[in-house]
């Protein structure tokens, strides 16, 4: 797959499950998305990677409507041939109606209900209809009943997919991590979903249970055909499992591409190691190497971006703007490391096959980026 | 045994020393706090002169006390515990090894024969010991039935246990005829029989289940779906004007006024809900509970209406589903149409049956919702309200819907207070009330319907036997009003079951669907909420 038909500016509409255009973010001063566009392919599984900070969870935040984004437009396609502009709907009908499922970065269950209950929460909408809004039910129509009994039948199945056929009485929160994590996913297919948006669903996982979740991953993409979102730390399950990737920094793409074009990015790699003057050379030098990729997972950028814990859902986009006007501008020099390589690459340019997006030139670049005017987003590098 | 407190021996004093030196250290705080409180007293003389009354026996009494009871305490009361390790059971109830050696056969019987004895006697009682020891053996018989039922419950506590909803229904359906035959056989005669029900079934009866019904229609607002609402009261008071209003100006019967005082309350659910249910947690409790004073304060001041404060009375009687009544007087009263003699026992015992039938509507239809998708999704709600909007339940509507199951009980329950009193006012809708009811359904653990009954027949019996203390009298004084205590007593109560059981007499909660065997989900995992 080339990068440049994701970078089309008149894509393909039916391929594209999701289709983010123009997308910023903004909590007071503070960028944390600043002009983002990409698309995320019909059945396949994309992965949206960045450091600590990046914006990938206010990504998620933004297109399952916990925020309203301050500018741009997600569109979302349905199977059925309908659109949805994610951006419009209130919070709760982004699942309900464009069929659009998440999951948490700190897992969130109802760990004081069992692990069956939780996936029949899932189902509320469904059988709150077959229950005739509660009045029917109440009196015990066997049409509620049959309902009810298929909604156990479809937990069972994914049940059955997630491994926690044997837990499945006991409650959620008495599960293991990797099980809850699993449980939570499960929880998220309940509610029939055409997109799934995983929250790094390998954080905290160990080896065996990460491998549990790719095969459960794999088998989700395979069998029902839900396109998946994922945000991921973990570079073995992104190179894995994921067709297409974006790569996110300080708010900005950084890269888009296959697995192989982004791994081999040296903006992607200066972003995640960090950037000495000697050092880009180095990890240039180093491109593709099977050691930087290790290293690109144990060392994202945690002294420049926010800590993660700042990010989290703290309630509504207006009880957490605390940040004072201008915080972001004033990142310190050299921050955005992609940034830097792309300084040094313009200096010295030593990869004339470099391309710009078809983003209209005019358009000045956000302060965030302004100490590097060369600091757009690109296509990714072969 | 012993292994578990030598260590203490070996390292530190011995118990019994340790145990004087905390008791120094007790005596000495209590003194400290004491010696204004009670040393000192300020009173009127006969020529209306402020003085100083002194009352440093009474003082040394209490410091003495204390001090006993910090002594007695450490040097073996925590031994004892340590050795039977009852720490372990915080959450539990007592060991079997204590229990076993408290409730012993003989005692039992002993209690028991005692208890018959003074029942036996109880009319000739003053006359034998004179009215001060009378008062104490009347205590003392309480304290044996208490006992024996104690007993009782702890020998037959697997059978209990297994069967506790139906032992629970049937023993509330056959109390009020329980007690009449029990009083008509211990007085001979039906109709004193009858004459003395009207205490136990009014006042413990009806009370307790006025109490459990309103908890429980504010167990599915609190309990379940994690809203903190301090004004339930004030739907409690919708529904009693509903029915006070409506019963006394325009004659409808209360079977038509019950459901309109329940929709009304629900109404007043949906309109209080509509702009509160985006606040959370504290914000939430501090409008409800504002919600609740305005309530009270426009039943006060609408006085066209509502009278002010003086209320209203002459509320019309519940009838017997229009074919008998209970007015004496009328030609369909119930006396008249059984031949029976005239009492006004049969109104408080239809009352009671009534209102049993309310509360266990109540609980059946909370049982049944928590099965249905919209219960679930309250308690999903209160477990985490942004996971639930991430599965596209819509909080704003499951937040009201269960703001207006529970006004609408609220409502029924009002209703029937109303009928009951015959006579509303404001002052019978204070916040103090709110605070009760809610008290009840934390005490009893969220969510528990056994619990929350169990909470409020402790709570309310209490404190409606506080009035049955009468040989306090002779101890304190004449002018001592037990009753008086009883919030007292609420308070420390609940300090009590916080300490021992912080989730509640139930902690645990029943899942609402399984797939091969229903686990009790332990309390350690559910939250309570956050608004
Ligand atoms: N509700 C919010 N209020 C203010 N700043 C926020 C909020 N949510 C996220 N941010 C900020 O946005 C930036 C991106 O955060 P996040 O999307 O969580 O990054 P990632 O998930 O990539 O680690 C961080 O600087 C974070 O502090
Ligand atoms: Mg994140």
């Amino acid at each position: 797959m080339t990068a440049n038909a994701i970078q089309k500016t008149n894509p393909d509409m039916k391929d594209a499950i999701l289709q983010v255009d123009h997308l910023s973010m903004k909590f007071g001063g503070l960028i944390a998305i600043g002009d983002l566009s990409f698309q995320a392919k019909r059945g396949e599984i994309t992965a949206l990677i960045g450091p600590n900070g990046a914006g990938k969870t206010t990504v998620f935040n933004c297109i399952t409507g916990f925020y309203k984004p301050s500018e741009g437009m997600i569109t979302l396609n349905r199977a059925d041939g309908s659109s949805y502009l994610l951006e419009r709907l209130p919070n709760h009908e982004i699942p309900a109606r464009a069929k659009v499922a998440r999951t948490f970065q700190n897992i969130r269950l109802f760990s004081g209900m069992t692990v069956l209950e939780n996936l029949l929460v899932a189902q509320h909408n469904k059988l709150m209809k077959a229950s005739g809004y509660t009045i029917l039910g109440l009196f015990g129509f066997s049409g509620y009943r049959k309902a009810s009994a298929e909604s156990v039948e479809l937990a069972k199945y994914w049940l059955e997919k997630a491994d926690l056929v044997d837990r499945a009485d006991d409650p959620a929160g008495d599960l293991p991590y990797g099980a809850q994590r699993r449980l939570e996913i499960a929880r998220a297919m309940c509610t029939g979903p055409e997109l799934l948006c995983l929250d790094e669903p390998a954080a905290g996982l160990n080896p065996k249970e990460s491998l549990a979740l790719n095969s459960l991953l794999m088998d989700i993409k395979k069998t029902s055909g839900t396109s998946i979102l994922l945000i991921e730390h973990d570079m073995s399950v992104v190179m894995q499992i994921s067709d297409h990737v974006v790569v996110l920094e300080y708010g900005r793409k950084i890269s888009d591409g296959s697995p192989q074009s982004v791994r081999t990015d040296p903006r992607v790699i200066a972003a995640y190691l960090g950037v000495d003057d000697e050092e880009v050379e180095a990890v240039l030098t180093e491109v593709g190497d099977e050691d930087v990729i290790e290293q690109l997972d144990t060392g994202p950028d945690s002294a420049h971006g926010p800590g993660t814990s700042s990010s989290y859902l703290a309630g509504p986009v207006s009880d957490t703007i605390g940040h004072s006007q201008g915080e972001r501008v004033t990142v310190s020099k050299g921050a955005s490391k992609a940034a830097q390589y792309d300084t040094r690459a313009n200096s010295a340019p030593r990869k004339p096959s470099e391309r710009l997006t078809a983003k209209p030139a005019g358009k000045s670049p956000k302060p965030a980026a302004a100490k590097s005017p060369t600091g757009k987003p690109r296509g990714g590098r072969k | 045994m012993a292994v578990s407190v030598s260590p203490e021996r070996d390292t530190v004093a011995s118990p019994v020393q340790r145990a004087l030196r905390e008791a120094l250290f007790a005596g000495a705080i209590s003194f400290g706090l004491f010696v204004l409180f009670i040393g000192l007293k300020t009173d009127q003389n006969i020529s209306n002169q402020l003085i100083l009354v002194q009352r440093w026996g009474l003082l040394i009494t209490v410091v003495v006390l204390t001090m006993l009871g910090r002594f007695l305490y450490i040097a073996y009361g925590q031994p004892f515990m340590a050795s039977q390790k009852v720490t372990n059971v915080a959450t539990g109830l007592l060991p079997a090894s204590v229990a076993s050696r408290f409730f012993l056969l003989p005692a039992f019987i002993a209690a028991f024969v005692l208890a018959i004895v003074l029942f036996a006697f109880n009319n000739s009682l003053p006359a034998l010991v004179g009215d001060g020891l009378a008062g104490y053996l009347q205590f003392l018989r309480a304290l044996a039935v208490i006992y024996a039922l104690a007993c009782v419950i702890f020998y037959f506590r697997a059978f209990i246990h297994a069967n506790f909803t139906k032992l629970g229904i049937s023993a509330l359906v056959l109390y009020p005829i329980l007690v009449v035959v029990v009083l008509s056989l211990n007085a001979w005669s039906i109709t004193s029989g009858l004459q003395g029900s009207l205490k136990w079934v009014d006042n413990f009866g009806i009370q307790i289940l006025i109490y459990v019904m309103l908890a429980w229609g504010l167990n599915i607002v609190v309990g379940l779906a994690g809203l903190l609402d301090l004004g339930y009261v004030a739907f409690y008071a919708v529904g009693a004007y509903a029915y006070a209003l409506l019963g006394s100006q325009y004659g409808l019967s209360f079977w038509i006024l019950l459901p309109a005082a329940g929709a009304m309350a629900a109404f007043w659910g949906v309109m209080l809900g509509f702009p509160v249910l985006r606040l959370r947690g504290d914000y939430l409790a501090i409008v409800t509970l504002a919600f609740g004073e305005i309530i009270r304060l426009v039943l006060i001041n609408w006085r066209e209406v509502t009278n002010g404060s003086a209320g209203i009375s002459g509320i019309p009687k519940v009838t017997f589903f229009g074919l008998m009544t209970f007015n004496s007087t009328d030609p369909n009263y119930i006396g008249k149409v059984l031949h029976i003699a005239q009492s006004s026992a049969y109104y408080k015992i239809f009352l009671y049956y009534l209102i049993l039938a309310l509360a266990l509507l109540t609980a059946f239809v909370t049982i049944r919702l928590r099965r249905m998708p919209v219960g679930r999704a309250w308690e999903a709600l209160r477990e985490d309200e942004i996971a639930c909007r991430s599965l596209g339940i819509n909080t704003t509507t499951t937040k009201l819907t269960a703001f207006a199951t529970g006004a609408m009980f609220g409502g029924f329950a009002g209703a029937f207070f109303a009928a009951r009193q015959g006579f509303v006012s404001p002052e019978s809708f204070v916040f103090l009330e709110s605070a009760i009811i809610l008290a009840i359904v934390v005490l009893g653990g969220m969510g528990s319907l056994v619990g929350i009954a169990v909470a409020a027949l402790v709570m309310i019996g209490g404190t409606e036997a506080l009035r049955e203390l009468d040989f306090l009298k002779s101890v304190f004084g004449k002018d001592f009003t037990p009753e008086l205590y009883r919030m007292l007593l609420f308070g420390m109560a609940m300090v009590i079951v916080m300490l021992w059981k912080p989730r509640g007499f139930v902690g645990s909660r029943e899942p609402t669907a399984f797939l091969k065997e229903r686990k009790a989900v332990s309390s350690s995992f559910t939250k309570e909420g956050h608004g």
